[in-house]
């Protein structure tokens, strides 16, 4: 019902703009009934109206016009602190109770809201703005049989609307019908899950044939199906059309936020709209996120507030006695007020002014201050040119403010893979053939080389055809070509017909492919380069140009690629009649079946495999076997057989599969670099000395993530073992995490023998896991993670993760990635950071504490939704280690310095009620009251939180065990603010112990008493000045120009707003307002008090910096002895660290590389596809001008032909 | 000179073998005025100007209610606040539907006492002049407290359709007889109205100024106090002294500030010693080795 409501007044915004527009939000309405099953009849708005479904608006923003006030003030007095303020505002004004001026109040209150209320509506503008940008997008929905262009929120449930190639889908539609045979169409739904491979959806084949928009008008089928839910990967519903029943399921279903792909048009019945798609429903709830420190800020608050009542119970019951005893008698010189009849009474009132003049305690300025400290943190975060990308010109943004701190603190990064540890480019990168190994470049040193190093790429010019984007290194492959090496020729023709990719030609010479995969995509590109050129296919056929020379292959059968085969092939036969199979796979898979002759070569190859995979490179092994006549003959009708036998039909065909792929011969095997975002193994690598755990979240498959996690050093081969968690069913997974957990537990019970660990476990199972010897790896399937994070399950999943250095979990549904985020926030109590680029990453990045999302690529909703956004996940390094250390020692010390400066500023009024007959009587001066927080002591703790720094940048990217204070969050925590409170209130007691010692009995030089009042109050505040200034500069760690003014400034300040207060022009203008005339220069011209304030200030200073040299050399902090070495190293030359960079191991493991599905191998067989060639060419050629594309079509419809003929045309073309 | 003396007298009265025991429960209204006279002897000779303070102890100068308790734009001279002081004066603001001028408790509670010093030599008393001005800072003499305005510099006609505060026995433009102390610009009323920040207090009284070089200002010797006892403190135990003292450079006596001086200074030096040996001990041992990584 919330979310039916959602929609309801939004937009008022754009009223300013387009008052239509807005109107098509509103008209949603609350429905009170959970809905049970959806029921949607096309083409029908009345019937489908009276079930209320939400529109297709979708709304983000908070406020309106009209409510922002109201609810933003509403907000704001959710804050414990406005409210406490607001409070006090009122006590103020009772004259009885009123112990100081009600401007003391009511200037930072109001200062302090409108400052909030400004950044909330700037916030929400920015909302609306993007609401507005996503609502107003265009659509073509067919109303009354034509279709009209209609913006996205006008679009109903139960429309039929028309999609055009590379369109967004508006909402989540079922499928009707299509441009391409059988209702066929294609999408990528990277911003929905992040698998960037394209994917087929298909009509039922009742709609497919509803082509034009007549017969679209005409149909009125009703889909009942389930209740809108966030599972993407499941749909469950029956269409009731003309009396009949077809169910449809998710194969049919095209989702908001997938991209129309390879199809010239589709029409779609809208099922789910606005915030009912599967989309927004995993997009999770925006929650507004606070900083752990802000949760314990307002502990303390509260905690300090309960402080202020006891004072206050204190000093009340004081008064009661002090007017019981003292009072009541002095009453001939000080009679009670009037209404005051006892002194209990008046104990009462005194409890309510002390409260007032002690409320500073809880000072108002505290919040705005830590939000002005947080927002230059931001600009130092959105200024910093390291962390700025020339290459796509995007700096890192920090789009929220009030989180900074807590990237000091993180402990567990949860990442994406696509797009945010990799480019998601795959290139062809090494490949051994034939025992050689290609692809090293030969000044390489070590480590992969920048750019820059490398020698010029091999020229490829010889071959008109080549994809100029192509680059290899090793000009010795493409000379092994042209010298003819036949192994050489074999392992391209291997390449260049052992795939199920699509070929497009735009024009002459001019290829563009459509793989399924990237990896598919490198390896026939890389073939194409050395001049074995895929052009075209059929059906049937498979033309490649060779060298120069076009040769049609015939395509007998595609034995495609599945998740327990790990290979595929292609049996071709040559036009020399020969019949070849060409098989590639995964090493381990493939190795086994080559045949004995192979032996030696094998052993080459696989140390090659080895090689390769130690650089995290995703390998593939390729083969070969040439298949006599018959023998196939025989085993074609087998197939054939197999295939048209309904049950068990998969089994037979494995079997089969498995027959052919036999005896094969090695060829070589390939190397493809998933190519990761610059300096990620070592972003990675530092991270994790800095004691963050990383855990990589990803849609993708298993082997691709386990891949990258080598590539990337997560996994490497030091690592004692890699779980690996597949099960299907809870007690399988439960299985498999126990066992995990047991080998953890029996390796280190073999280090510490002797210890009885069954005992510990019994007690704490956590504690053992955590001390676990040996580095453990996790890898985790998405369908066991989904009953790993039952409820059941949930800690013993947990457990055993956390006992893992690191954790890899594949194949998981967005919101699969924020339940294993809120998993660790549940139940560690740690600070996680999520970070990702796409939208598959919205909900991981909204649950996590700190949200990041990767800029500069297509989507922004992940950017959108995060708090922070820069475009490479090497800056991740910078803002944590260095922006994020930095705001979280700031942001401590200063909390620390604000809570120290106002006990100690406050606390001297307690003291002083034990001489002024508990009246609230305040020492100071109305007006240093209200200065003290806003005026002299503000900027310079300001300037200390804004530009501190315990050691410069560069030391705690060297040493990033620095990082470790703020893990274990030991820089503000409820020990620190009781020593900052403990040093304020014994600071208070000086302050106020010493000038009465000292005033007690002494006259001013000239015989006149000092000891009166205003006298007292200028000293005391005066030295407490003086006190705290010396004491931010003993706080301060780092000076700069801003440090100086500051506090030299606040100082200057201090005394001349004091002398002016006291000046003689200020008194003849408000006599009542500046009684203190004249008391700065009498007061301060005494030697006495100079005397006494230089007392103070000592006795003050010194215990602390007695206790911080100690601390300094017996206990030193890490920070200190990076600074202390960083002293001596100035004298000393310079000493560079590197970073040990990882060996290259020699593990061996299948890498089989292909991140595509299976099924396109059967697709292109059956020819079902094969419109896809031209069709696919109108998305990179929007006007479809080709005219051979024309030619093709017509002589398509002409011949009425299925299949075959258009691309013996296409060839023809290709060949004229 | 710069050693200062300080002689104090406890005139309260509370023993019974005080002189002033008979006035310990006078009220402000007594008329004639209860005196007691208080003998003492100054061991030293007071070689410097001597100042001379009356001192009340216990009494709440400092208390909240008291001190917001008065009008200073009155007390500066504006004549719409001399007829119609502010409402912090309450219950000291009117009197029998008159304004009270000067208003509020502060004035109220005005110390009405009056001490006179004789030396005695050979049974003889000589007075020993007392100066009443230059007691009061220089800026609430000129500066803060002013009578009000007017034609002709009568105060009497100046303070028309005001009342004197109720404690007091005659009004304010009768406190003094020459005109420049008189009336707010009073310098005993001024002391008084700079309330003390402590509960034990002393103010001003009158200064003792040192006629030539050849004579200490006072002589060691026998003197009396002659009191005027106005003021009651004995209801709420309050005491009153009169005291004598000589200043230096820094003012009066003040053993505290000098006791913490030498207590601070020498833990200093202590602290200072031992720091520097532990840190010559321990001190080096941060070095690049210890950092973990």
């Amino acid at each position: 019902m919330d979310r039916k409501l959602r929609c309801q007044d939004s937009g008022f915004w754009g009223c300013l703009a387009a008052v239509t527009e807005v109107l098509g939000c509103i008209e949603v309405t609350g429905c009170c009934v959970i809905e049970e099953e959806r029921r949607v009849r096309a083409n029908a708005r009345e019937y489908n109206e009276k079930f209320q479904y939400a529109s297709n608006c979708i709304k983000t923003s908070k406020y309106n016009i009209v409510t922002f006030l109201p609810v933003n003030l509403f907000e704001q007095f959710q804050e414990v602190a406005n409210t406490y303020f607001l409070f006090l505002l009122i006590l103020q004004l009772i004259p009885q109770i009123s112990s100081l001026s009600w401007f003391t109040t009511i200037v930072p209150l109001v200062l302090v809201l409108t400052i909030t209320a400004v950044k909330d509506a700037t916030d929400d503008y920015f909302r609306h703005k993007s609401d507005n940008q996503v609502n107003n997008r265009q659509s073509q929905v067919l109303i009354g049989g034509v279709l009209r262009q209609e913006q996205w929120m006008n679009v109903r449930v139960g429309d039929i609307i028309k999609l055009e190639n590379n369109q967004f889908v508006a909402a989540d539609l079922l499928l009707l019908s299509s441009s391409e045979p059988h209702g066929l169409c294609y999408i990528e739904t990277a911003e929905l899950d992040g698998e960037t491979n394209m994917k087929v959806r298909q009509a039922i084949p009742v709609t497919a044939e509803l082509g034009d928009t007549s017969q679209l008008a005409c149909f009125d089928g009703e889909v009942i199906c389930e209740p809108p839910n966030n599972k993407l990967d499941k749909f469950g519903g029956t269409l009731y059309w003309k009396d009949n029943k077809y169910p449809l399921s998710n194969q049919n279903m095209l989702l908001r936020g997938c991209v129309l792909r390879n199809t010239e048009w589709c029409f779609g019945l809208v099922i789910f709209a606005g915030p009912d798609t599967k989309l927004m429903q995993n997009s999770g709830r925006t929650k507004f996120k606070r900083t752990s420190i802000d949760r314990l800020m307002n502990t303390l608050v509260l905690w300090i507030f309960g402080f202020l009542v006891c004072m206050g119970v204190i000093l009340a019951i004081g008064n009661a006695i002090w007017e019981h005893e003292v009072g009541v008698c002095f009453q001939i010189y000080l009679p009670w007020d009037e209404g005051v009849h006892s002194a209990f009474f008046s104990g009462f009132l005194s409890f309510w002014s002390y409260i007032i003049i002690l409320n500073t305690v809880v000072p108002i300025s505290l919040y705005v201050s830590v939000e002005v400290i947080r927002l230059g943190h931001s600009y130092f975060i959105n200024w910093d040119k390291k962390m700025y990308c020339a290459k796509r010109r995007t700096p890192a943004e920090a789009r929220t403010t009030t989180l900074n701190e807590e990237l000091g603190q993180v402990e567990y990064i949860f990442s994406d893979k696509t797009g945010t540890l990799t480019q998601n480019i795959m290139v062809f990168s090494k490949c051994s053939v034939n025992g050689h190994s290609y692809g090293d470049v030969q000044d390489m040193l070590g480590h992969k080389a920048e750019l820059g190093e490398r020698p010029e790429p091999v020229d490829f010019s010889f071959n008109p055809l080549a994809d100029p984007r192509f680059q290899f290194w090793d000009p010795s492959l493409l000379e092994a070509v042209k010298l003819g090496d036949l192994h050489v020729h074999e392992f391209f023709r291997l390449l260049s017909l052992c795939h199920t990719v699509m070929s497009e030609e735009k024009s002459e010479g001019e290829l563009l492919y459509k793989a399924q995969s990237p990896d598919e995509g490198a390896l026939v590109t890389a073939a194409r380069n050395f001049g074995f050129v895929f052009r075209s296919r059929t059906p049937k056929t498979i033309t490649v140009q060779e060298l120069g020379q076009a040769i049609t292959y015939q395509l007998l059968a595609i034995l495609d690629f599945n998740n327990i085969r790990k290979r595929m092939s292609v049996i071709v036969r040559s036009p020399e009649g020969k019949i070849r199979l060409y098989c590639k796979g995964a090493d381990t898979i493939l190795l086994e079946r080559l045949h004995p002759l192979n032996q030696e070569l094998t052993s080459i190859t696989t140390d090659h495999l080895n090689e390769y995979a130690g650089e995290g490179l995703r390998t593939l092994v390729l083969a070969y076997r040439d298949l006599e006549e018959s023998y196939y003959k025989d085993w074609s009708e087998r197939l054939h057989r197999a295939g048209s036998v309904p049950e068990a039909r998969e089994d037979h065909l494995a079997r089969l599969y498995d027959e052919v792929e036999h005896d094969m011969m090695l060829l070589g095997a390939t190397a493809i670099e998933d190519k990761l975002q610059q300096g990620v193994p070592e972003t990675i690598a530092i991270l994790t000395l800095a004691n963050i755990k990383i855990w990589v979240l990803t849609g993708d498959k298993q082997e691709t993530a386990v891949n990258i996690g080598y590539s990337c050093k997560m996994l490497t081969d030091d690592m004692t073992e890699v779980f690996v968690v597949t099960g299907h069913t809870v007690l399988e997974v439960r299985e498999e995490l126990r066992k995990a957990r047991e080998k953890m537990m029996d390796a280190s019970r073999s280090v510490c023998n002797g210890f009885s660990y069954q005992e510990k476990l019994s007690s704490n199972l956590t504690s053992v896991l955590e001390a676990i010897a040996g580095e453990y790896a996790l890898v985790i399937n998405g369908h066991s993670l989904a009953h790993a994070l039952e409820a059941d399950m949930e800690v013993e999943f947990l457990e055993t993760a956390c006992a893992c250095k690191a954790v890899i979990c594949c194949r998981v549904t967005p919101l699969q990635k924020a339940q294993v985020v809120e998993l660790v926030k549940k139940y560690k109590k740690a600070v996680t950071l999520a970070i990702g680029d796409g939208a598959n990453d919205v909900s991981m990045i909204k649950t996590a504490h700190i949200g990041v999302g990767i800029s500069g690529q297509e989507g922004i909703q992940a950017v959108l939704a995060s708090d922070y956004s820069f475009s490479q996940f090497k800056f991740l390094q910078r803002l944590l280690l260095v922006h994020g250390r930095w705001s979280y020692l700031r942001m401590c010390k200063f909390l620390c310095y604000f809570f120290y400066k106002n006990f100690a500023f406050t606390m001297v009024h307690f003291w002083f009620g034990f001489f002024c007959g508990f009246s609230a009587q305040t020492v100071y001066d109305q007006y240093f009251i209200t200065l003290y927080n806003i005026v002299y002591t503000s900027l310079p703790v300001l300037a200390m939180g804004v530009f501190d720094q315990d050691v410069p940048e560069q030391r705690s990217m060297e040493y990033p065990k620095l990082y470790e204070p703020g893990q274990l969050n030991l820089l503000f925590n409820k020990r620190e603010f009781f020593i900052c409170i403990a040093q304020g209130i014994y600071t208070s007691i000086l302050m106020f112990f010493i000038p009465y010692g000292v005033f007690a009995d002494a006259t001013r030089d000239d015989g006149a008493q000092l000891a009166d009042y205003q006298s007292f109050a200028v000293t005391v505040a005066t030295s407490l000045v003086i006190v705290v200034s010396v004491q931010i500069g003993l706080d301060t760690g780092f000076w700069t120009a801003i440090n100086h003014f500051f506090i030299w400034g606040s100082l200057a300040a201090y005394f001349t707003i004091l002398f002016t207060m006291h000046s003689d022009g200020l008194f003849r203008m408000f006599p009542n307002q500046f009684r203190f005339v004249g008391n700065a220069q009498n007061t301060l011209a005494q030697p006495t008090v100079w005397l006494t304030i230089a007392l103070t200030a000592v006795v003050c200073i010194v215990p602390v910096v007695a206790f911080r040299f100690l601390k300094l050399d017996l206990k030193p902090e890490l920070s200190d002895t990076v600074r202390y070495t960083q002293l001596v190293r100035k004298k000393q030359k310079t000493q560079h660290r590197c970073m040990r960079h990882a060996g290259r191991a020699g593990s061996r493991r299948s890498g089989y590389a292909f991140s595509h599905q299976e099924g396109f191998g059967e697709l292109i067989m059956s020819g079902k596809n094969m419109r896809l060639s031209s069709l696919a060419l109108s998305s990179f050629a929007p006007r479809p001008s080709a005219s051979w594309i024309d030619t093709l079509r017509k002589k398509k419809g002409g011949e009425g032909s299925s299949a075959g003929s258009p691309s013996g045309a296409a060839d023809k073309t290709l060949r004229v | 000179h710069s050693q200062s003396f300080t002689l104090t007298i406890d005139y309260t009265g509370t023993e019974p073998s005080s002189p002033c025991n008979k006035c310990l429960n006078v009220s402000w209204d007594s008329t004639p005025p209860c005196t007691c006279t208080i003998n003492f002897t100054l061991e030293h000779a007071f070689e410097s100007n001597v100042f001379m303070y009356y001192g009340l102890s216990n009494f709440y100068q400092n208390h909240r209610r008291y001190v917001k308790s008065r009008d200073d734009s009155q007390l500066n001279g504006d004549n719409s606040s001399l007829l119609n002081p502010s409402k912090e004066c309450e219950p000291y603001r009117t009197n029998e539907d008159k304004p009270i001028a000067p208003c509020g408790a502060i004035a109220n509670s005005m110390f009405n006492d009056t001490l006179e010093l004789y030396r005695i030599d050979n049974d003889t008393r000589t007075p020993i002049t007392l100066i009443k001005k230059g007691i009061a800072w220089w800026t609430d003499k000129n500066v803060k407290f002013r009578n009000p305005t007017g034609d002709g510099n009568n105060l009497t006609a100046l303070f028309q359709g005001t009342t004197k505060p109720v404690n007091w026995p005659k009004p304010v433009y009768m406190l003094d007889s020459e005109p420049d102390n008189n009336g707010f610009i009073n310098e005993d009323f001024i002391v008084w109205m700079r309330t003390a920040a402590l509960p034990t207090f002393r103010k001003l009284y009158r200064l003792i100024e040192r006629k030539n070089n050849f004579q200490p200002t006072l002589q060691a010797g026998k003197y009396s106090l002659d009191i005027a006892y106005n003021y009651p403190v004995h209801s709420f135990d309050g005491r009153k002294r009169m005291i004598l003292s000589t200043i230096s450079w820094m003012g009066g006596k003040n053993p505290f500030l000098g006791i913490a001086y030498i207590t601070v200074g020498s833990i200093c030096f202590f602290l200072g010693v031992v720091l520097l040996f532990i840190h010559h001990k321990y001190g080096n041992r941060n070095t690049s080795a210890d950092i973990p990584n």
